[in-house]
C-alpha cells in the first residue's frame, strides 16, 4: 500500500447503542469526545468535521457537520455532511480521507449519531407519489425485511441454507456480542430460541431482523505525517481504502426501495454484482485480496444476509458461505471472524453511526484492544455495508 | 362481495384496468430500447444513452418468482391495511422479454406454501384498500399452476 494514500486513525468512540430516546447530538458529542482522548488531541486541533446526516431529526440531522461543530463549539473548522442511507457514515470517512490527502487539512474528525423510532422503519412523512421509498409502502407494503425476506429465501432454494442456518448466524453474532460493553443486545440465544421467535418475513424471524437504535461513533483521522508527529513510533492502524461505487447498469438485484430492477433486455448485465463491486473496489484500492483479511465488520441487516456478505467480500465462493459458517470460520477462533463485535444482531441500527462503528470496531480490534472479543494477530479487517437507493460502502483497515 | 364503488387504480398510469389481461405500463427508450417500470419520461437509465423520448410499452403479463416472502406483521403507514390486518405474501418475478424483476403483492388466498422460486405467475388487478366511495385496485401475482424447473433466471 502506498503511503500516500493512506490516513491515520488516531482515535475511535461510541456511545452505547440502545434506544435511549435522547437527541441524537448527545450520542455523536460523547463518541466525538472519547475518539479525542483516545487520539490524545483537543478538539481546538480538529481542522475539519465530517458529520454522517440523520433524516429522522429534522434540520440539524440533515446538517450534521455543522450541528456537532456547533455542540462541541465553534471553531472556526470546515465541516461537510453526508446523506447516503446506511453508507453516510462510510461518505463521511470519504470526505475526511479526501481532505486529508490533499493535504487541505492534517487532522479531521467523523461524527453520525442517530435517534431512531420505534418499529419498522417507515418513509418519510407526506404524500410523496414521486418517491420510491413512499410508493413501495403505499403500492405492495414493501418493508426493508420483505427485501431480506426475498434474499434469504433466494439462499435456500438456490444454495440449500436452511432456517438452521440463519439462526446459527444469529447465535454466533449474539456470541460475540457478550464481550461489547457499546452492544445494545449482550444475551446469548440458542437456535431453538430464534426459531421460536415470531415469523416476521418469511423465512426470518424476529431475533434474526436487526432492530432500529440510537447511537453514535466517531474517528479522529490524520495525515502519515502528523501522526509521525504526533504519535512517534507508536503503532499505526491506517484506512487503507474507502469505496463507495454506485451499482452499475443494469442493475439486476432487486433493492430497497424499489419495486422493480433494471431491465437487461437491451444492454447485457456483465460483471459483478452490486454488493460483489464495492468489495472489489475496496481491494483494488487497498491492493489486498480478500485471502488477507483477518476479520470483517458486515451489514447483517438480516442472519441470512450475512451469508451473502461472506460471498460479496470474497471469503468464499457463492453458494459456500453455508459450508463457510458450518465448519466455524467466521465465528471467534475461526479462520475470519465475521462481526467480532456483535454485529447488526447486538446493535440494532443507528444509521448514519452504524458504518463508523465498524471501522471503530476494525480499529480495536487490529489494536489489540478488543477485549473478550479480541481476533488474535489481526492485521486487516474490512467493513461492509448497503443502504437504500444505491449506496454501499467498504473500508479497509490495517495496521 | 358485490360493490358499488367505484374501481379506480391506486396509482395513475402504472397499469392498464383492463379486467380480463391487465397489464404494467413501462416506457421504452426509443433510442436504445431499454425498458423501464415505473416509466420513465426525461432521461434513460442506460449510460451510454442520451435518449430523451420514450414510448409506453405494456410489460409481459405473466413470469416466474424469483422470490418470495411474506408481510406477517402490518407495514407501516402509507400502506392502508385492513382492520383487523391479514397477512399477505409477496413475490419479485422474472419477466423473461424484459429480463427484469417486478415486485408485487401476491393475490389473497395464496400464501409462501404454494410458492417456489420458478413458479409460473400471472397479473391480475386486485383490491388494495377501499374508502366510502372508491375501490382502489394495485396489480397483484396470481399463480398459473405452472413451473420452470430450470429456474433459468439468473442466479
Amino acid at each position: 500500500m502506498p503511503d500516500g494514500r493512506q490516513v491515520c486513525v488516531l482515535g475511535a468512540g461510541m456511545h452505547p447503542w440502545g434506544k435511549w430516546g435522547r437527541n441524537f447530538v448527545e450520542y455523536g458529542l460523547a463518541a466525538s469526545r472519547d475518539a479525542l482522548a483516545e487520539a490524545g488531541l483537543a478538539w481546538t486541533d480538529v481542522q475539519f468535521v465530517a458529520g454522517a446526516d440523520t433524516i429522522r431529526n429534522g434540520y440539524p440531522g440533515f446538517v450534521a457537520g455543522a450541528t456537532f461543530a456547533q455542540a462541541l463549539g465553534w471553531t472556526g473548522a470546515r465541516v461537510s455532511s453526508s446523506y447516503a442511507a446506511c453508507a453516510s457514515g462510510a461518505q463521511a470517512i470519504g470526505s475526511a480521507r479526501a481532505q486529508i490527502l490533499a493535504g487541505l487539512v492534517d487532522v479531521a474528525l467523523v461524527v453520525g449519531a442517530d435517534t431512531t423510532p420505534k418499529g419498522f422503519f417507515a418513509p418519510v412523512g407526506g404524500d410523496r407519489r414521486d418517491d420510491p421509498d413512499w410508493l413501495r409502502f403505499h403500492l405492495v407494503g414493501a418493508t426493508n425485511p420483505t427485501y431480506f425476506g426475498l434474499y434469504a429465501r433466494r439462499r435456500m432454494e438456490l444454495f440449500g441454507a436452511t432456517e438452521d442456518d440463519f439462526a446459527a448466524v444469529k447465535v454466533k453474532n449474539a456470541r460475540h456480542g457478550l464481550a461489547n460493553p457499546n452492544a445494545r443486545y449482550r444475551k446469548e440465544v440458542t437456535v431453538a430460541e430464534v426459531l421460536a421467535s415470531p415469523m416476521v418475513a418469511d423465512p426470518l424471524r424476529l431475533l434474526e431482523i436487526c432492530a432500529t437504535s440510537d447511537g453514535g461513533a466517531a474517528l479522529v483521522l490524520c495525515s502519515n505525517e502528523f501522526a509521525r508527529r504526533h504519535a512517534g513510533t507508536a503503532q499505526r492502524v491506517t484506512i487503507d481504502a474507502v469505496s463507495t461505487v454506485t451499482p452499475r447498469f443494469p442493475q439486476t438485484t432487486l433493492e430497497m426501495p424499489d419495486l422493480s430492477t433494471d431491465s437487461a433486455a437491451a444492454v447485457a448485465s456483465v460483471g459483478p454484482t452490486f454488493r460483489h463491486a464495492v468489495a472489489l473496489a475496496a481491494y483494488e484500492e487497498a491492493g489486498i485480496d480478500p485471502d488477507d483479511v483477518d476479520l470483517a465488520e458486515v451489514y447483517d441487516l438480516s442472519s441470512a444476509l450475512e451469508l451473502d456478505w461472506y460471498e460479496d467480500i470474497g471469503l468464499c465462493k457463492v453458494g459456500e458461505a453455508e459450508k463457510l459458517l458450518r465448519d466455524g470460520e467466521t465465528a471467534l477462533g475461526g479462520r475470519v471472524p465475521v462481526n467480532p463485535s456483535g454485529g447488526l444482531s447486538c446493535f440494532g441500527e443507528a444509521i448514519p453511526a452504524q458504518a463508523i462503528a465498524q471501522v471503530c470496531e476494525l480499529v480495536w480490534q487490529l489494536r489489540g484492544q478488543a477485549g473478550g472479543r479480541q481476533v488474535e494477530g489481526a492485521r486487516v479487517g474490512v467493513t461492509a455495508n448497503q443502504g437504500l437507493f444505491g449506496h454501499g460502502s467498504s473500508v479497509i483497515v490495517s495496521r | 362481495m358485490p360493490t358499488t364503488k367505484t374501481r379506480v387504480p391506486a396509482v395513475e398510469g402504472w397499469f392498464t384496468l383492463d379486467g380480463a389481461a391487465p397489464a404494467l405500463l413501462g416506457s421504452r427508450c426509443t433510442a436504445c430500447g431499454t425498458v423501464a417500470f415505473p416509466k420513465e419520461s426525461s432521461f434513460c437509465r442506460n449510460p451510454a444513452c442520451t435518449g430523451t423520448e420514450f414510448a409506453e410499452t405494456p410489460l409481459s403479463r405473466t413470469g416466474t418468482v424469483w422470490s418470495y416472502t411474506d408481510a406477517c406483521y402490518q407495514p407501516p403507514k402509507p400502506y392502508v391495511a385492513a382492520d383487523p390486518y391479514v397477512p399477505f405474501a409477496i413475490a419479485a418475478v422474472h419477466l423473461a422479454a424484459e429480463q427484469m424483476l417486478v415486485l408485487g403483492q401476491v393475490v389473497p388466498g395464496v400464501g409462501v406454501d404454494e410458492l417456489a422460486v420458478g413458479t409460473g405467475v400471472e397479473l391480475v388487478l386486485d383490491t388494495l384498500y377501499e374508502d366510502d366511495d372508491h375501490e382502489y385496485v394495485v396489480w397483484k401475482w396470481r399463480p398459473t399452476g405452472t413451473t420452470d424447473p430450470t429456474r433459468a433466471q439468473d442466479a
